[in-house]
Order: structure tokens, then sequence, then C-alpha cells
């Protein structure tokens, strides 16, 4: 039986409409600044360690663990360069449109059947809509750049999200009709016993790599390839602006994985049999590490894609797979009722 | 007026201007971004209409897919990069065509709703309902849609196919 979803410990402690409200956006605006630069941090160090170097040492004195706040400090010092032929408004918009969706995402994952700021009916749904927004600030940034390769970075970018949005919608779907809602706390709950991953472990496959694809990571960082087009559509882009790209990318792996986690892994429940040993959040924070960790792992270990092997990889293999997966899905959700 | 409607009245403010300016602009990208805006505001009064599930397709297969292929197709062939502009110079046409829809929509909906004298309940977990509605309902509509738009899709695939070849 599906637990209910208590109510936000937020709701339990103020009664003011309003005082909610701020107390849950600080909150969620809170989450998206430390954790984006945790990963940060962790992809410092592990690319590091893989190639047997040391990372980031001096700043903050233990492990360099304050490095990427010194990075943040250096990035608000740069001048801030717009290019004589962009087209201003739209150059300085485009950091808020890539950052902002991957923000109110956040408002959705659950840390345990309390902490969560809002328990949308439709929360998969919601958290899929939003993140294939945030192309348009990359697309907007590359255009108004008024540079060839910027262009070509955000048409690569436009091309692939077009093509794995596909692959991750319909893999999200056949999670969400075994376990008949799409509310994330919902997901989490129905899998007390067995974790979707068990049930789906292609599903689980295709949802990462078409993550992987979405946040343009590397293997598909195609959108950024620095040996042919500088950086793509951020090339231009100096100081906060920049630091802005980079936020709203981490954000998306910490925000990818986190749906993954409760898609697959079970969210903030632990192992069936260990559950009670840590409480949800740590379990919830553990997985969500995990999966970053895995992210910056490959970008270690595998060269990037072509453009067309990338292409046809989503076409030919995840799509068909991909609906395959929710057809088999189907039959056995009614073959066992 | 209730919260609702102040809501409604902002929503709808910003919307009306995004649609003044995405006719009136005169950088066919600019436009194209003013499209964004003003189906974002369509999705929002969605959502404050209660709408949940509505408000947020919307969202997804409007801003997130069709002006992102509006973009694309546009940066793919012509976009002026930079502050060149591109005006399309057909601006009594458009207006007669905009006329014309205003008052088929004008019409349909005053002859649907009679100017207010119907109230509707809000329904609560309208994600639910609405599939409960299509799959139990209206499932014949649902597959003929369907149909409708798989041979759309065939099609654009054969068009696009015979012209790479001559």
């Amino acid at each position: 039986m599906i637990a209910q979803a208590g109510a936000s410990f937020v709701n339990d402690l103020f009664n003011n409409f309003w005082v909610v409200l701020v107390i849950k956006a600080v909150l969620v605006l809170g989450f998206f600044l430390v954790a984006p630069l945790v990963v940060g941090y962790m992809e410092h160090k592990v690319l590091a360690h893989m190639q047997a170097r040391l990372g980031p040492w001096y700043a903050g004195r233990f492990h360099g663990w304050a490095q990427l706040v010194a990075d943040g400090v250096k990035f608000v010092q740069k001048e801030d360069v717009i290019p004589e032929a962009a087209d201003r408004s739209v150059f300085s918009l485009a950091p808020a449109v890539v950052m902002i969706p991957y923000i109110v995402t956040v408002v959705v994952i659950p840390f345990s059947h309390t902490i969560y700021a809002e328990n949308l009916d439709i929360g998969i749904f919601f958290v899929l809509a939003m993140s294939s927004v945030s192309v348009i600030g990359v697309l907007m940034a590359g255009w108004s750049s008024a540079n060839k390769f910027s262009l070509i970075g955000a048409l690569r970018a436009a091309a692939q999200l077009i093509a794995y949005e596909l692959p991750l919608v319909l893999a999200a779907a056949a999670v969400v009709m075994q376990n008949g809602t799409l509310s994330l706390i919902g997901i989490s709950e129905s899998q007390s016993h067995v974790w979707n991953v068990a049930w789906q472990p292609i599903g689980f496959l295709i949802f990462l790599v078409a993550s992987l694809a979405e946040l343009t990571r590397p293997p598909f960082d195609m959108p950024v390839a620095d040996s042919e087009i500088i950086f793509g559509a951020y090339t231009e882009y100096t100081g906060l602006k920049f630091a802005f790209f980079l936020l709203a990318e981490y954000g998306g792996i910490v925000v990818l994985s986190a749906v993954a986690s409760v898609l697959y892994l079970g969210g903030y429940l632990g192992p069936p049999v260990v559950a009670s040993l840590l409480p949800a959040p740590i379990w919830m924070a553990g997985k969500i590490g995990a999966l970053s960790f895995f992210v910056i792992w490959l970008r270690a270990t595998y060269p990037r894609l072509r453009e067309d092997q990338l292409q046809r990889f989503s076409w030919l293999a995840l799509v068909p797979l991909a609906l395959l997966n929710v057809m088999v899905v189907a039959i056995v959700k009614i073959a066992v009722k | 007026m209730t919260g609702q409607e102040y809501a409604f009245v902002v929503l709808a403010l910003v919307g009306t201007v995004g649609a003044v300016r995405l006719v009136t602009a005169k950088n066919v990208v600019h436009a194209a971004l003013y499209l964004v805006v003003t189906l974002a505001m369509v999705g929002s009064i969605y959502l404050v209409l209660g709408a949940e599930f509505v408000g947020w397709v919307q969202i997804l297969i409007y801003v997130g897919a069709i002006v992102i292929l509006f973009l694309f197709g546009l940066m793919l062939t012509k976009a002026p990069i930079g502050r060149e502009s591109l005006d399309n110079q057909q601006r009594g046409l458009a207006l007669l065509v905009a006329l014309a829809v205003l008052a088929g929509l004008v019409f349909l909906i005053q002859d649907a709703f009679h100017w207010g004298d119907r109230k509707m309940n809000l329904v609560h977990n309208t994600t639910g309902e609405v599939g409960r509605s299509i799959f139990q309902h209206y499932v014949l509509p649902f597959e003929a849609v369907s149909f409708i738009l798989l041979a759309a899709l065939i099609g654009a695939v054969v068009l696009a196919r015979r012209e790479e070849r001559e």
C-alpha cells in the first residue's frame, strides 16, 4: 500500500502562507547554490585522482575545500564584456533563462516524506517540462553572441535536446505506468519493497544516457566541444554570466541525479533491510552523490561522440528501445493484474 | 477581487504585451522569444484556473518543443545574426486574418458559455480526471487524433525524402 505523503515540514512549523512561501523559496535557492558547488568540488577532486593528480589543495587549507568559493569570488571580480555586435538584451537574459528552470525543479525534489517544498500531483511531468525550457536560453546565448562558433554550439545543443527528450520522457513514462502515480513522493513510497531498477534496468540505463545528453555532459558534450567550437554557446561570456552557466550545468547534474534516484533507486528510502540505519535525507543525498560521481567518472573515461553518431544513437537505438520498454511494462502490468 | 483574479490580470497583461511585441518586433528571433512569453503566460493562466496538467502540457509542448523547433529552424536558415532585421511587409493581410480569427473565436466561445451565466466547479486531482476521461470515455477520438498525427508525420517524411532525391 502506498503511504500518504505528510505535510511539508515547513507547513508544520508555520501557519502564515507568506512566511511559508518565503522560507521555502530561501531553502530551495540555498540548496541550488550549495549543492552544485559540492558536485563541482567533487568533479575537481575525482578527476584529479583519476588522473593521478591531487587537484585543488590550498584554498581553505583542508584538501582545498574552498576552491569553488574562491572561483566564485574570482568570477564576481571579472569585467563583464559584451561583444560589440551582440544583441545586448538577449545576451544578458540568456544565463537566467538557462538557470531558472533548474532552480524551479528543486521545488518538487523530496528528501523524506515530510522534507520537500511542494508535492505536486504531476511532479515528474513538471520536472520534464521544466528541464526542456532551459535550451531556449542556450539558443538565445548562441544566437545573440554574433559569433559563428556560438551559433553552431547552440544549434548542436538544440538538436541534441530534441533527440534525447523523447527517450527520457518514454523511460519516465514506463516508471509512472508501473507505480501508477506522477508524484515524486508517490513514486518513492511505492518502491518500499523493491526498487524500480530491479524491474526496469533497461529503463534506468536509457534514463541515465538521455539525461547525460540533456545535460551535454561527456561523452555527449558536442555542443561545447572545445577542440572544434571553443566553448559553444558560452564562448563570448565572461564573469558572473559565465558562472551562471556553470552553476546551471552542475545544478542540472544534481537535479537529474535526484530525479533518477527517485524514479529508479527508491528516492529517500534506503535499501529494504538496512533502510532504518540512516535517516531518509542522508539516503537521498547519498544517492544524488553516487549518481553525480558516476556522471563525473564517465567524463574521465569516455571520448566525445561525433555529432552524427550522437543523433543516430538516439533515433535508431534509444528511442526504439524506450518504446519497447514501455510496451513490455504495459503488457506485464496488465498480465500481472 | 480575489487573489486568483489579480494573478489572472497580471498574467493576461504580460501575455498581451508579449503578443503585441511578437507581431511588431522587427527581428524575427525577438518575435519568437516574445512568443515564448505569450505561450508561458497562457500556460500560467491554465494553472491559475486549476488545470495543472493542461498548464504543464502547454509549457512542455509549446515552450519546450515547438518554440525550440521554431528557433532551430530560424537559426539554421536565415536568422539575422546581430542587429540586422528581417521584416515581411504584409501587415494589412495579417490584420484581416487576425480579426477574422478573433471574430470566429468570440462567436464560438460566446455560443458555448452564454457570457458567464454558467459557473464551473474546480476538480481536484485533475491529472487523474483527465486520464480517466480520455482513456475511458474518449478512447476513440483519442486514437483518431493520433492516427491523423501519424499520417501527417509519415507525409512529412515522404515529402522531405522526395526533395532529397531530385
